[in-house]
């Protein structure tokens, strides 16, 4: 077979734990194919020599905090063929997101000693709030396999096999007794997408909504019944959604008894990837 | 019951469970797991479920103790013979490319040869309408074909507890099993006598029987049986009437019940997956890093996806209600067009294992009204 260039690929931290660049790094068997197949251009948490760009691939982990973040990401933009928004931060604004539903300026008040030297957006918001975004991968983290299977896509020029379903089928798939009907357990996963193999389930624990809303989340729905059935008080809903993608637009909606319908009209995982054909119809 | 009754004492269960790994199956039966009753591969008689009950009701399962030891003593659970008969997910074929072109290789066909043990009446049903689908149809499934040919079965005739959410009685499926198994078993808890009356259904079952000590079926083993399962569908906890009910499904399509369930449904897709007959699968290819390795991987979709009707860049039923009147005018309307039988066996799983405790007893009932306001032909 003839052998095209390798593509460049870049991976960038924005405000994040590092969990996403991690489950990269965690590809462990498969790190060497990663490195056959791409040019590892830009990736300071496995190597400090870089490329520059332009780069094919740019994968983008953390949310955007700050005005230097925000030119950044339109830096990054400009050299990158494809964006990816790779986890819970990049594609919803991450758990630091729970200061949308605040007052930063007392947040800073009350943290810092001196917090005139804090520069900070209002928001943590996901990089789609400021430049297109081809892809977005959900998951706090995303899981190795998704990781993978968007790095193959990539290299076959097709659209990641990423399900937007809930964990529910995930659950039935692997045989899991569902915690919420058998236990009584408040558990996230009719509601959240699938894409961490039912973790919690698996282990008894009811589902944390870490890969954010599934594509249609019916939260008014399921918070009747963890009200009316299970018993659950009104006041500890909130915290339910309240984690890693609470500025989620289905998830943020609970608190303002929004029904999530309305406002997941536009998955962003259905942005196009392959084509940039595609994106260009789509923005004119 | 053409083959005739024995009896076999209940410490008896263990030589059959032997007497059927001997003869090289793989027997799957009821286990606890996991705050539920599943089915699982069984080591011996000691994993059976063992004074063990479940309550069930829309949305709701609890595991009980009991104050016996019967050991069939609960209703279906939220695992079904699909589960074995189509597995998923199940790797069709895998390729890889060589030097000199594409090499295709075939998994083995290590299909293993299952005895399915507590197979109630409903679940019988279910798989015969699972046959009519994936044996008698244009297509034959081999996986499903391989599996089911050699499948033993041992039917459990429902005693011995209180069907919360079942209606086999409506859906004329249950609760008493009259044929599709090699034996059928019908517990007795007697005070000092815990035994079984076996049916012999098959040529296999009788010559399996020669293996295990029992004595004939006397006239009060018999009267008795036969009062257990009586006494189960007395309990019935749902009906669903069936008498015209899919002339009265297809007269309401606009009928306003369906938006009010789609206000409920989760679209979760726990319905479809617990649903004994629910057979749609979706195939796709996996490929590896090096474009090298690629394989065809056959699973269990489901129609409250917007995957599952994503055709030509678009997803074709965008709502709740359009899911949800689909999968419900399946089962019970066009599946009967489709494959002469209903697509709903009465077995309750959906109802129990919904976790907003949609039952779809209750909306048929609703939804066939003709008196339902706004009701109208479409």
């Amino acid at each position: 077979m003839p052998r095209r260039a390798r593509p460049k690929l870049a991976v960038w931290k924005f405000a994040s734990c590092d969990g996403c660049q991690l489950t990269l790094l965690d590809c462990e068997d498969e790190l060497l194919a990663i490195a056959d197949r791409f040019h590892i251009a830009y990736f300071l948490e496995a190597s400090s020599a870089t490329v520059r760009g332009p780069y094919d691939l740019s994968l983008v982990e953390g949310s955007i905090t700050t005005p230097e973040e925000v030119e950044r990401i339109h830096a990054i933009r400009r050299h990158s063929r494809v964006l990816v928004a790779m986890g819970a931060c990049a594609t919803a604004g991450g758990i630091q997101a729970l200061r949308n539903f605040a007052d930063v300026a007392e947040f800073k008040r009350i943290v810092y000693a001196s917090p005139e030297y804090i520069r900070t957006l209002e928001r943590s918001l996901p990089a789609s709030a400021f430049v297109p975004v081809d892809y977005e991968l959900p998951g706090c983290p995303p899981s190795k396999e998704a990781v993978l299977e968007l790095l193959t896509a990539f290299l076959q020029g097709r659209k990641p096999r990423i399900p937007q379903h809930s964990v529910c089928i995930d659950c039935k798939r692997h045989g899991i007794t569902c915690v919420m009907v058998a236990e009584g357990t408040p558990c996230l996963g009719p509601v959240t997408r699938t894409g961490c193999g039912a973790l919690c389930p698996r282990y008894r624990r009811g589902c944390y909504g870490c890969f954010g809303p599934m594509e249609t989340p019916n939260t008014t729905s399921l918070n009747t019944w963890f009200t009316q059935q299970l018993g659950i008080q009104e006041t500890r809903l909130l915290p339910l959604y309240r984690s890693f993608n609470a500025a989620a637009p289905a998830f943020a909606a609970v608190a303002l008894g929004i029904s999530a319908a309305h406002v997941n009209e536009r998955s962003g995982n259905e942005l196009p990837f392959a084509s940039k054909v595609e994106r260009a119809r789509d923005d004119g | 019951m053409a083959r005739g009754s024995v009896v076999i004492e209940s410490a008896h269960l263990r030589t059959l469970i032997l007497t059927l790994q001997r003869e090289g199956y793989q027997v799957i039966g009821p286990t606890v797991r996991d705050g539920s009753i599943v089915y699982a591969e069984l080591s011996s008689d000691g994993d059976l479920p063992v004074g063990w009950t479940d309550e069930q009701e829309a949305g709701h399962y609890r595991l009980r103790r009991r104050d016996d030891q019967a050991v069939f003593g609960y209703a279906v659970g939220p695992h079904s013979w699909k589960r074995f008969l189509l597995p998923s997910p199940f790797v069709l074929w895998r390729a890889r490319r060589t030097a000199d072109g594409v090499l295709e290789e075939t998994p083995p066909a290590d299909a293993p040869r299952y005895a399915f043990l507590g197979v109630r009446s409903c679940d019988l049903h279910a798989i015969r309408v699972l046959d009519r689908i994936v044996l008698a149809g244009t297509a034959v499934d081999p996986i499903y074909a391989h599996r089911r040919e050699q499948a033993f079965i041992v039917t459990v005739q429902c005693a011995n507890f209180a069907p919360r959410t079942c209606f086999c009685v409506s859906m004329g499926t249950g609760p008493r099993a009259t044929a599709g198994y090699d034996l059928a078993l019908t517990e007795l808890l007697e005070p000092g006598a815990h035994r079984f009356v076996v049916e012999i259904g098959s040529e296999r079952g009788a010559n399996l029987l020669a293996h295990v000590p029992h004595r004939p079926a006397r006239a009060a083993d018999l009267r008795a049986a036969e009062q257990a399962i009586a006494r189960t569908a007395t309990q019935m906890g749902r009906r669903l009437d069936t008498n015209g009910l899919k002339a009265a499904l297809y007269a309401n399509l606009e009928h306003p019940r369906w938006n009010d369930v789609a206000e409920r449904c989760l679209t979760c897709g726990n319905c479809t997956m617990v649903c004994p007959t629910c057979f749609c699968f979706s195939v796709e290819d996996r490929t590896d890093l090096s474009g090298n390795v690629t394989e065809r991987v056959r699973q269990f979709d489901v129609c409250f996806t917007t995957a599952f009707t994503y055709t030509a860049g678009t997803s074709h039923r965008h709502s709740a209600r359009a899911r949800y009147r689909q999968w419900v005018l399946h089962k019970l309307a066009t599946w009967v067009d489709q494959f002469g039988t209903f697509g709903c066996v009465g077995c309750g799983r959906c109802i129990t294992w919904c976790p907003v405790g949609i039952d779809i007893t209750e909306e048929a009932a609703v939804l066939s009204s003709r008196r339902g306001a706004g009701a109208e032909d479409t």
